[in-house]
């Protein structure tokens, strides 16, 4: 196990698109047992794809198990992840590891079906909502080489309701 | 003491104003900070911090023929603090009403007293010269709860004021 170094921008590396996984072997445990690690070792993320730390392979982790009141599928490593159905967009705050003291408001699904490998590569399917729904958004991104920063949308923006109200 | 200051300049907005004014401040050696630059009421405003740039009299000086030709009202004042101290925000508080005076007093008072740290708030009139509307979005940190928040504004329903908390929720991935 270790904890390995995570990319930071402006490292041009974070623009490269990832290839997909094709090995479901021990290495591939092994590096996932490391990704993990590094995840735990900084400030309370929620998830960490392997591009953050120069592994450019599409596979993420996502750990929504510490938030009992977000509805979410716990802990999960997710291998070739696809996003095959989107409904819905907010508004919410992100930050990420690779883009230390700042965060900024995102424009994501709400709603979102998943289609994935899970670490031994069988075929997985998730409905996803909410805080799990941004996060996994968040995540995919990475393997596209994409950030939450070349989302961000302008604060002022959000001056206008985007949900029902509440009554 | 820090090495900051704040640089504030206001004027009839138009464009060009930010271009002409930080190409000046990066010709006098001065290197910006955060900032924030926003039009309101056919105003330009511009909070800006800036470092270096030798004595404060140099960067007026720097910036005086730009300022007079493009109309901008110039103050620089020392700042303590500096970059990297962001603090995250916690709540929302979104309010809607017809203008009045006292609306934000109200809602201020009241999220002061719930030990709220305002970070970021802005407001705008809207709605026609009729019936204008206030709104105002403000984004803050406070260790109370949810429903502490919302049972201390509930009494600004009662004055035609809606208000709406919520968390913000920062997702960190």
């Amino acid at each position: 196990m270790a904890i390995l170094d995570i990319l930071r921008l402006p490292d041009p590396r974070l623009k490269q698109v990832s290839e997909p996984v094709t090995l479901f072997d021990q290495e591939l445990r092994d590096f996932v047992a490391d990704l993990e690690e590094t995840r735990l070792a900084g400030p309370a993320a929620v998830g960490i794809a392997a591009p953050q730390v120069g592994r450019f392979q599409r596979l993420v982790i996502l750990d929504l198990s510490g938030r009992p009141k977000t509805p979410n599928h716990g802990h999960l490593v997710l291998v070739n992840p696809e996003i095959v159905h989107w409904e819905g967009y907010a508004m919410g705050r992100e930050g990420c590891l690779s883009v230390p003291d700042y965060t900024g408001n995102v424009i994501r699904a709400t709603q979102i079906r998943l289609k994935t490998q899970d670490p031994e590569g069988v075929e997985r399917e998730y409905e996803m909502e909410g805080f799990e729904a941004r996060a996994v958004q968040h995540e995919l991104d990475h393997l596209d080489g994409l950030l939450f920063v070349d989302r961000v949308v302008s604060r002022r923006t959000d001056l206008y309701r985007r949900k029902v109200y509440k009554s | 003491m820090s090495d900051w200051n704040l640089l504030t300049l206001v004027g009839a907005d138009r464009p060009g104003i930010v271009s002409r004014v930080t190409r000046v401040l990066y010709q006098s050696g001065c290197n910006l900070g955060e900032a924030s630059m926003i039009r309101l009421g056919g105003n330009f405003t511009i909070m800006l911090m800036v470092s270096g740039g030798g004595t404060d009299e140099k960067v007026l000086g720097a910036l005086a023929p730009v300022a007079e030709e493009l109309g901008l009202r110039v103050h620089l004042d020392p700042l303590g603090g500096g970059l990297h101290q962001h603090l995250v925000p916690n709540y929302q508080v979104r309010v809607m009403g017809a203008d009045r005076a006292g609306i934000v007093a109200d809602v201020t008072e009241i999220l002061a007293n719930q030990g709220f740290n305002i970070l970021e708030l802005e407001s705008d009139v809207a709605g026609g010269h009729e019936r204008p509307i206030y709104i105002m979005n403000i984004q803050g940190y406070s260790d109370r709860t949810l429903e502490s928040l919302t049972d201390a504004l509930a009494v600004l329903a009662g004055r035609d004021v809606s208000v709406d908390v919520s968390p913000v929720d920062v997702m960190i991935g």
